[in-house]
């Protein structure tokens, strides 16, 4: 049989066999498996057809459990049926695993295996989620590598259909789906050898179908329930075999050997590992390595641990064995172990009468925890296991790889010193998400997986800030088979794409000596020297490197390429790698360019090649003296001056030293302080935007459209600039609001500013004398970095203007209100931040926030900073993040303990009879709370009452105390996505919506799942390309504001800043201040729209006018008033559609991809479009309040 | 009355050519154009540069904000193939066209390479085209660059076209020329089959309310025929090749004046647009009753016969408008 290589990752391996062997597809998208529905439905649309010649249907359902549902019911019905998930995601199918275990159906669940949420959401890979579903009945089959993941795939496949017990097969989430390696692809011969087709026909004819009626899910009494369950018992002490079966008949047929328990090291090993992932590999190349220092030691892989075959386990050990240690990479608190430490003692226990092997004497058996959450494992801490084997007491319970100086369960690990292998290519890159750094590596591994006998492995390490990302690409080479499961440490090759990061971050620590370095650097030969930092210089001369450097935005730039430098960073890599002869190594690049971009044009593979061709001649080698010549040092992570905290737990996470962060670093129960973003200073803006006082009209537009809070507007006394540094820029206070001799301050922050241009597009003051000079313009930072940094910590200085004598009502009122909500790692240019930021100047000292998991999830609350902070006083907003699907119903939660706690503390305030003052007790029992005044009137009365009741020694006056604070009106506000609000957790936002309870709901509207990369929701607009719409959306938006309005008892608004911030601030008043539910639909642009984020509030102005975006408020107080209560507050549609609609990419692709269908879509869309606007202007006459007739004479 | 005229080696049943416009883009209209009289189409034009940066914009928004973040290493599905990077529609087009309608197809380019214009042009020709016009949308604002170096860039782009293709080019430009009457013989020269006279360039406007420079189209006024009407007077005794007048002409009458000049094809879009193709119809009607009005039997008779060798006094053409309006000025009408 011909054997095929591919280099791909884990996810995709996976998905291979899946979409080869299923029918019916059913998903929905979640970190990281979410590739895997992805490329189920990129095939699918492609027309590539199963093993058995037909094209497989994939469904996107509204969530995982609404995947499970639809993958229980084909599954029912005779389907061959898949689905792809992870973590919070297989938990939502866990009621219907049970179901289809119980119910002995064949089907595979593809798990890239994550974190659970606990005390916080991780996105990155352990077992915990796997581990949560032994109870349901499901085979539990584990894969340790990118290969693995692929046969592994193809035995579960094979092995369901035989013993119809349903597979969860699984890999380690990023570490393993999102590796990349050079892996033999199973061919169509080997899974049709691997399947009987009489294990198809069976369980079609087991099928649901009413030519053969019968029923399923019927409910049982005590009478025969306990029976009835015990019936498939056989099924499961049969599984063990049948699935070693398949793995032998694929040995016989791939040459590839694995078994439920396998074995790997010394025949007469004394010290054995037990574990399953990746973890597995890294032991097995200790393992190796440790062996061949004498050592006899060995791992046990385990691969199927449901159903758990404990003679398998047993007859799998050598004789010799006498210490054992197993790893889980999951926790069970309070539990006796971790799952797979029991089964292990279980299984040892059993032995004694089972007798299924003797040992020379029984060994003894320690558990430990390792990489939760992806964190490293790596040979030492092997090493440092099996050392601890040794030990006449090994510590039992241990965890490894962190420090746990709380309860002290961890090994400590010595400085061991681990050389890697000589003969293995280990490459770091540290590039931005932006430049092209990981895609060109990648590419860079296909070319070497592709076209030389060696291994390749890619591993991706990215930033959780959506602007500005860094990306750390760690590449590996070589002859022999790579099983590094962990990042590189001691690379052979640096490269730095950045040279702003050459201050930032210590890369070359991680060099061999004798490494290759090479830097991106925007100066000539002879000058690059004298730019390097001293400690760079140092490292550069004392491990020996060999320098190199390029100019590669003055190379991108010249051929066309922008600022994407990938392939002329990538061809450097080759010239100066000598992985590959160069000439050679240049034709292949070209080679894969042609690959990449021939279906995009004959221009842009012009582009690449003379960027390829320019690249060698620019690329020179740096003269390294012997002496360190540089004055210039390595910036601190937060400044000097920030807080304990701060200083002692985040700056170790943004100096990438989170790993070394003890145990007692953090609160027990995940709490964070809220304000630290501002000690991250990013500088990630190449442009800021500078201010001309004098064009300066103080409209408040540039404050109020900056997504990162970076423009300020302060009023403040003249007197008090006496301080101000030289260059200050203020302004006289216009309007006749501000007290005489009142100034203004517009100030940018200039180091938390992203650069996005969103202030300059919306500033509306220009130069009479030259139109294009505005009262706000960008200009290159270099030139104001320092001033401006000094005007801003100027501008911190002076006090926040007194809130209760703003406009606060007011478009401009609004931003001379201080945001609550900064810096955030939001994308540059984000269509969503400027809506939070507005409301947390609203209502931000008195909010409490639930934000479902998404975009405002990770950037409101992703370590290592948090953007939500306080003013001075104390006050700001609390947030939490519960889940994704309950966020409705978590706010409402919020909602209905501040009612009860002010309830009781009225209750209590009515008891305390004499000893609070009665004209207090009056004054905040009747306290109108309606306006900014109102509100601050009572904070200082419950000040007030809060420091007489501290003085009370009575069990009443400390229950009082302890809920006065709720006799403050709190604002309660539900954040989340459209993904969240209009299909996962629709169900919740509508009950919540008929709950009447006081709650704000502002859904995000940005038309597709943003945060995992762009898939279809049911805001996805009719026309708009998006994953799992790649043929353009087909049906039409849904109309979640007219939805809510039908309810009738909820405050319903739909704006769009960009058309109309007035209409927006009036909205987001009106919603507050209403007495019951009120949801927003704010118009989100977003990086997922395809178009350049400076034009998105111009888009939101055009989707408006097109009459796309309809805006309205609907506010049900106003019928009682006699009032329509239906406001449409946008004009009749003035443009067709499609100008709006073609200035984004996502409606754009598809003319380019699909030309007819796009021409059709966009008919029917401008005809959605025409029929909306119809339905909109009859239901504000539907609302018309009717006019009672006057009294007739007659 | 015999309409027939030749247009760049074409014969042609008529005068009435509808001009590159987006009229072209749906075969059901210019089944519909034919029908109503037309004699030949040109198509809307095929710009490089469009194409060239359609195509960056398109790599860049679908894979620039990719890789850079762990949940979302990509925003968008991304097809296996594209559709019209190398401007295959507009080559479908023609290809469809060319098995509708009888009539001739003229395919229209504007390029800014010359491997684009030579790559498009000979594209053209493989997909049926009957005659080429080279659309030369320059507009020379670079102050660096004398008239010298625009006028060889016309030549040279020419040149590149004509060794590329055996079908008839004609060239359409605009009148912002120091000496247009020498660089219409230069092109003659060069090789074009003909002239189109004029280009119309889009003229932007300033928006007073928002103090913006915004892009207007505006379709043309009859009124604009004046000047590739004198142009055509004055060069048809000097150029052997065709002449196609264009911009302006909405009616039988500026047909009439046209041809008269020395046109041998009439070429119009905005009247087109505003009043349908039926218009076609109504233009031959009335310049058959004008023609036999005048005693015309055919449209050869009526060619260049105002031209400027025709007319009794050629300075007319030639003579600035402001003599001749001062020439015939009455001070008695406005008193």
């Amino acid at each position: 049989m011909s054997r095929k290589q591919v280099t791909i990752d884990a996810n995709e391996a996976a998905a291979y066999v899946a979409h080869k062997l299923s029918e019916v597809i059913a998903i929905y998208p979640i970190t990281p498996s979410s590739p895997m529905g992805e490329w189920s439905d990129e095939w699918s649309m492609a027309g590539k057809k199963n093993l058995w010649g037909t094209v497989p249907e994939v469904s996107e359902l509204q969530s995982e459990g609404g995947a499970a549902g639809t993958m229980h019911g084909a599954l029912q019905t005779g389907a061959l049926t898949t689905s792809f998930t992870a973590s919070q995601g297989l938990l939502l199918k866990m009621p219907n695993l049970f179901k289809i275990a119980g119910e002995l159906t064949p089907a595979v669940i593809h798990v890239a295996a994550r974190t659970v949420a606990t005390h916080a959401l991780s996105i990155f890979g352990d077992h915990s989620d796997v581990m949560a579903m032994r109870m349901t009945g499901i085979a539990l089959l584990s894969s340790n590598s990118v290969q693995e993941a692929m046969d592994m795939a193809m035995i579960s496949h094979a092995a369901t259909l035989e013993s119809r017990i349903p597979f969860i097969h699984f890999f380690d989430g990023f570490r393993t789906s999102h590796e990349v390696q050079k892996i033999d692809q199973i061919s169509d011969e080997t899974m049709r050898a691997m399947i009987n087709e009489e294990w198809i026909i069976a369980h079609r004819n087991r099928a649901l179908t009413p030519d053969r009626p019968k029923i399923r899910g019927t409910a049982q009494n005590p009478d025969v329930f306990f029976q009835a369950r015990e019936a498939g018992n056989k099924y499961y002490l049969n599984c063990p075999d049948i699935v070693q079966s398949a793995m032998n008949k694929f040995e016989s047929l791939t040459g590839r050997k694995y078994s439920l328990f396998q074995y790997h090291g010394a025949e007469d090993a004394e010290r054995v590992i037990i574990l399953m992932g990746s973890g597995a590999e890294t032991v097995h190349e200790t393992v190796d390595a440790l062996n061949a220092q004498g050592e006899k030691v060995g791992v046990i892989k385990v691969r199927l641990f449901r159903p758990f075959s404990m003679r398998h386990l047993i007859e799998s050990l050598p004789a010799t064995v006498k210490q054992i240690a197993v790893l889980d990479r999951t926790k069970e608190p309070g539990s006796t172990g971790e799952p797979l430490y029991n089964d292990v003692v279980t299984t040892f226990y059993e032995n004694r009468t089972e007798q299924w092997r003797t040992f020379e004497k029984e060994p003894s058996v320690i558990c430990g925890r390792y990489g939760l959450s992806s964190k490293e494992f790596t040979p030492p801490m092997v090493k440092r296991i099996y050392d601890e084997l040794t030990s006449s007491k090994p510590k039992n319970h241990f965890t490894i790889g962190i420090v746990d100086d709380v309860t002290n369960l961890h090994l400590d690990l010595p400085d061991t010193s681990w050389e890697p292998d000589s003969d293995l290519f280990e490459g770091l890159f540290y590039g931005l998400g932006a430049d092209g750094t990981v895609s060109a590596n990648k590419n860079s591994i296909k070319i070497i997986g592709d076209n030389t006998e060696y291994n390749a492995q890619g591993y991706f390490v990215y930033d959780s800030k959506k602007s500005g990302a860094t990306t750390v690409s760690h590449l590996r080479f070589g002859s022999k088979p790579i099983r590094s499961a962990y990042l590189i440490s001691k690379a052979n090759f640096v490269a730095c794409h950045q040279f702003t990061f050459l201050d930032k971050i210590d890369m070359l620590k991680h060099a061999r000596e004798g490494a290759t370095f090479l830097l991106n650097a925007p100066f000539p030969a002879d000058e690059v020297w004298d730019h390097v930092p001293e400690k760079v210089q140092q490292q550069i001369i004392d491990k020996k490197l060999k320098f190199y450097s390029i100019d590669a935005y003055k190379v991108a730039r010249e051929n066309g390429m922008g600022t994407r430098i990938n392939t002329v960073m990538q061809t450097c890599f080759f010239a100066i790698s000598e992985i590959l002869p160069r000439e050679e190594a240049i034709e292949m690049i070209k080679s894969a360019i042609r690959k990449a971009y021939g279906s995009k044009g004959e221009n842009i593979l012009q582009s690449n090649f003379a960027a390829v061709d320019n690249s060698v001649e620019n690329l020179f080698r740096v003269t390294v003296p012997e002496e360190v010549s540089s004055k210039l040092q390595m910036r601190p992570p937060v400044p000097a001056e920030a807080p304990d905290f701060v200083q002692k737990v985040i700056a170790e996470i943004i100096a990438g030293q989170g790993d070394n962060l003890p145990v007692s670093a953090f609160e027990e129960d995940g709490t964070f302080p809220t304000g630290t973003t501002k000690w991250e200073k990013r500088n990630i803006a190449l442009e800021i935007p500078i201010l001309e006082p004098d064009l300066c009209i103080q409209c408040g537009k540039c404050a109020m459209v900056c997504p990162h809070s970076v423009i300020r507007l302060k009023a403040f006394d003249g007197t008090l600039l006496d301080n101000a540094p030289e260059g200050f820029k203020y302004m006289d206070a216009k309007g006749r609001e501000w007290p005489e001799n009142t100034k203004v301050a517009l100030q940018i922050s200039p180091e938390d500013c992203t650069g996005c241009v969103l202030c300059v597009e919306v500033c509306p003051a220009k130069d009479r004398k030259a139109v294009g000079r505005k009262a706000i313009n960008m200009e290159p930072i270099e030139t104001h970095l320092d001033r401006e940094k000094e005007n801003w910590d100027f501008f911190l200085t002076i006090p926040e203007y007194d809130r209760s004598q703003i406009k606060s009502e007011t478009v401009k009122g609004s931003q001379f209100l201080e945001p609550l909500f900064e810096f955030s790692g939001a994308c540059a240019g984000c269509g969503e931040t400027p809506y939070i930021k507005l409301i947390t100047q609203l209502f931000g000292d008195r909010m409490v926030i639930a934000n479902a998991t998404g975009c405002s999830s990770i950037y409101g609350g992703n370590l290592p900073s948090t953007p939500y902070t306080t003013n001075a006083d104390g006050y700001g907003p609390a947030w939490s993040n519960s889940l994704f699907e309950d966020n409705a119903e978590f706010g409402l939660g919020f909602r209905l303990t501040i009612d009860k706690q002010q309830e009781q503390a009225r209750e209590l305030l009515i008891q305390m009879n004499g000893s609070v003052d009665e004209e207090l007790k009056n004054a905040i029992l009747s306290a109108d709370q309606s306006t900014e005044p109102g509100i601050y009137e009572q904070r200082e009365r419950v000040g007030a009452l809060k420091e007489l009741l501290k003085s009370k020694d009575s069990s009443e006056a400390r229950l009082l105390l302890s809920v006065a604070d709720y006799l403050v009106r709190k604002s309660v506000w539900i954040f989340g996505g459209d993904g969240w609000a209009y299909d996962i957790g629709y169900g919740g936002l509508d009950h919540v919506l008929a709950s009447g309870k006081d709650v704000n709901i502002l859904v995000m509207d940005t038309e597709v799942y943003s945060n995992t990369g762009g898939q279809c929701s049911k805001a996805t607009p009719l026309g708009a390309v998006a994953k799992f719409a790649s043929a353009g959306k087909a049906i039409g938006k849904k109309d979640l504001g007219l939805m809510s309005v039908s309810g009738g008892g909820a405050y319903v608004a739909r704006i769009a800043m960009g058309a109309s911030d007035m209409q927006t601030m009036k909205a987001i008043l009106e919603a507050e201040r209403y007495p019951g539910p009120s949801i927003i639909i704010a118009y989100s642009h977003c990086i997922a729209h395809g178009y350049d984020m400076r034009y998105g509030l111009n888009q939101q102005k055009l989707a408006v006018e097109t009459g796309y975006w309809p805006l309205f408020r609907f506010d049900p107080m106003k019928s009682a008033e006699g009032l329509n209560p239906f406001q449409l507050d946008s004009k009749a549609p003035k443009s067709a559609f499609k100008d709006y609609a073609y200035n984004e990419m996502r409606y754009l692709m598809l003319a380019k991809s699909q030309p007819k269908i796009a021409k059709e879509l966009m008919i029917r869309a401008q005809k959605e479009v025409h029929d909306q606007w119809r339905i909109y202007e009859k239901l504000q006459d539907v609302y018309e309040p009717v006019k009672k007739e006057e009294p007739s004479n007659e | 009355m015999n309409f027939e005229t030749t247009y760049l080696g074409l014969r042609l049943k008529n005068p009435l050519v509808p001009s590159a416009s987006p009229l072209s883009t749906e075969t059901d209209t210019v089944k519909k154009l034919e029908d109503a009289g037309a004699s030949a189409i040109v198509m809307y034009s095929l710009f490089e540069e469009q194409i060239n940066m359609e195509n960056k914009a398109l790599d860049h928004f679908l894979n620039n904000p990719g890789d850079s973040f762990a949940e979302a290493l990509s925003y968008f599905p991304q097809p296996d193939e594209y559709h019209n990077l190398h401007a295959e529609d507009y080559l479908e087009q023609i290809r469809e066209l060319k098995e509708t309608v009888d009539i001739p197809v003229i395919a229209s380019l504007n390029g800014v390479s010359e491997g684009g214009w030579m790559k498009y042009a000979t594209r053209m020709e493989e997909a049926g085209a009957d005659a080429l016009e080279l659309n030369i949308y320059y507009i020379a604002a670079d102050p660096g660059m004398s008239s010298e170096e625009v006028e060889s860039m016309y030549i040279n782009d020419l040149k590149a076209v004509k060794n590329a293709v055996n079908i008839p080019v004609s060239v359409k430009l605009g009148p912002y020329f120091s000496a247009f009457a020498n660089m219409a013989l230069r092109l003659e020269n060069a090789g074009a089959d003909g002239l189109v006279l004029f280009n119309r360039f889009y003229q932007p406007d300033l928006n007073l309310e928002t103090l913006e420079v915004e892009p207007s189209l505006e379709l043309s006024s009859s009124f604009e025929k004046r000047l590739p009407l004198r142009w055509i007077a004055m060069l048809r005794p000097h150029l052997k090749g065709s002449i196609a007048a264009t911009t302006g002409i909405h009616s039988a009458e500026d047909v009439i004046k046209m041809t008269l000049a020395g046109a041998d094809v009439s070429m119009m879009a905005s009247i087109l647009l505003f009043k349908g193709p039926e218009v076609l119809g109504s233009i031959l009607d009335e310049m058959k009753i004008w023609m036999e009005e005048k005693e015309y039997t055919s449209l050869e008779e009526m060619k260049g016969a105002m031209s400027s060798a025709s007319v009794g006094d050629p300075g007319a053409f030639e003579r600035a408008n402001y003599i001749k309006i001062l020439q015939g000025f009455d001070v008695n009408t406005f008193r």
